[in-house]
């Protein structure tokens, strides 16, 4: 579905990728795992365009992605929830949601999808009229994934879900992450909590100075010596 | 001593209607600063170009009166996004000092333009309403009219920014930019809608104020200011406490006009502008 080949990007002087090539098989969930400052986020912003790939192709269901603009990625079927959530914090619940589905065909299947979300979410439709900044940090989680959720996408990109959350949060975040697996959704999600994040993927990469070091499917991952003596202290 | 009442309170509820035009103006100058975080200073000429397009669509072209209207609001909320698209988004990365400068130059430039075009002679559309009188008062009909409006076109702009996409996308992106395009929306046009409606609320309040005024080239003198420091008073970009700001200082010029001077009236409303920016700088309802 989608696959970057040999692509490097960078702040200005900064380089932050270097030949990354990554595959999303439609259907799967795959994680990109690494410490800090590893590249991750800048991974996942280069895929949704906020910052150019140097060198190297993006492209989603076959579809070269390298001349598109930030605001055209969506209409690839990408639905990004960024760093940190990234609410309208200002905005109600069901604002933020409503933002989700602001390209038109979206907006058809508008009522659909909210019912759709507040389904999976029910605390969300408890919440709808609570402004978003309010919110306990799972809550916003909710919200953002919701959010994404209403643009229909295909692939859903996660940008460490569980950061910044309290440790029995992070725990009903990652089953979170599971449902959504679960409901059909292709999922990229980019975390640093490894151990939590191969239990629930299909496969994953790490990333590490921004570079592939490894990749495999999770219980290979969770066998490698490097990732045992490097990540979980075993 | 009765006859005093009636008159205070003629100033009273000529205080509220001159209000609701004042908060139409501080409406489209809040929208622009909340959403882009630009001051139009020039925000009063739209107006004046706005009346001159009245004028001209009804006086001089013969339009009925409505037509000239509805050009008129058409032709500023265009030039609100041609403002945008030319002289704003250039500098919106720039200190705000330098947008504030811009903006200034617009404002002498649109006067200059003005000037040139249409030159210095007061003219007026000649349509005259009559007063009503009511219950001893008398009220001008003209003011009604532009006071209904104005509240009908905010009630309006607020059904727009609340129950719409575009409306909801233009609250959003006040908050964060940057994150935009990862629901489909290209910042820019955002920018330019809104821009367009400013303009266009710049040229509803054109359309209310041309049945009271003389047109003139520095007509926007008239408005800019107090429009300006009614948007500062109620807190920058904050539309609620723009809205609330001018039924006080409208209050404050025809109350205060009534027991001294009318002339008076705008001195008090000045001082109270001033103390209150000792006392609350960020605005009745800004924040921080």
């Amino acid at each position: 579905m989608l696959s970057l080949a040999t692509v490097s990007a960078g702040y200005g002087g900064f380089q932050a990728l270097f030949d990354v090539s990554l595959e999303v098989k439609a259907g799967e969930s795959v994680a990109v795992i690494g410490p800090n400052g590893a590249g991750k986020t800048t991974l996942l912003r280069v895929i949704s365009k906020l910052i150019d790939a140097r060198t190297g192709e993006i492209s989603m269901e076959g579809r070269r992605m390298n001349d598109v603009l930030s605001h055209e990625v969506i209409g690839y079927g990408i639905a990004h929830v960024p760093e940190n959530r990234r609410l309208f914090a200002k905005l109600s619940v069901e604002d933020n949601l409503r933002m989700g589905a602001f390209m038109p065909a979206a907006r058809a299947k508008y009522a659909e999808r909210l019912e759709f979300v507040y389904s999976l979410f029910p605390r969300m439709r408890e919440r709808r009229n609570q402004i978003a900044g309010t919110l306990s940090g799972g809550e916003q989680q909710m919200c953002a994934i919701g959010r994404a959720l209403m643009s229909g996408p295909k692939l859903l990109l996660l940008d460490e879900p569980s950061a910044g959350l309290a440790p029995v949060v992070v725990q009903s975040i990652f089953e979170l992450v599971r449902r959504i697996c679960n409901e059909g959704y292709t999922v990229l999600i980019v975390e640093q909590n490894i151990r939590q994040v191969l239990k629930v993927v299909h496969r994953a990469y790490l990333l590490e100075t921004g570079r592939i070091k490894l990749s495999g499917t999770s219980d290979e991952l969770l066998e490698s010596e490097l990732i045992k003596k490097a990540y979980l202290g075993l | 001593m009765e006859i005093f009442d009636i008159f205070l309170l003629e100033a009273i509820v000529n205080g509220l209607l001159l209000g609701g035009v004042l908060a139409l103006l501080a409406l489209g100058l809040n929208l622009i600063f909340g959403v882009i975080d630009v001051v139009w200073i020039c925000y009063a000429e739209l107006v004046m170009i706005g009346m001159y397009a009245v004028f001209y669509g009804h006086n001089v072209f013969g339009w009925p009166l409505w037509l000239a209207m509805l050009a008129a609001i058409l032709a500023v909320a265009v030039l609100g996004a041609v403002l945008h698209q030319f002289v704003i988004r250039p500098v919106l990365a720039a200190e705000p000092i330098n947008q504030l400068l811009v903006t200034g130059g617009v404002l002498f430039f649109l006067q200059a333009v003005a000037t040139l075009a249409f030159g210095v002679d007061f003219r007026n559309v000649g349509v005259n309403l009559p007063a009503l009188q009511l219950g001893g008062m008398y009220l001008s009909f003209a003011r009604l009219i532009a006071f209904l409006v104005a509240l009908g076109g905010m009630v309006g702009v607020y059904l727009f920014l609340t129950k719409t996409f575009l409306g909801t996308a233009i609250r959003a992106i006040s908050q964060d930019r940057a994150i935009m395009p990862l629901m489909g929306v290209n910042p820019n046009r955002i920018f330019v809608i809104t821009s367009a409606l400013g303009g266009g609320l710049a040229g509803l309040a054109a359309c209310l104020l041309v049945l009271q005024y003389d047109i003139h080239p520095a007509i926007g003198l008239t408005f800019g200011p107090i429009t300006f420091l009614i948007c500062v008073l109620g807190g920058l970009g904050n539309m609620v406490g723009g809205f609330i700001a001018a039924f006080i200082f409208a209050q404050f010029i025809s109350v205060g006009g009534f027991f001294l001077h009318i002339e008076w009236g705008y001195v008090i409303a000045f001082l109270f502008f001033i103390a209150m920016m000792f006392w609350r700088p960020q605005g009745i309802l800004g924040g921080k």
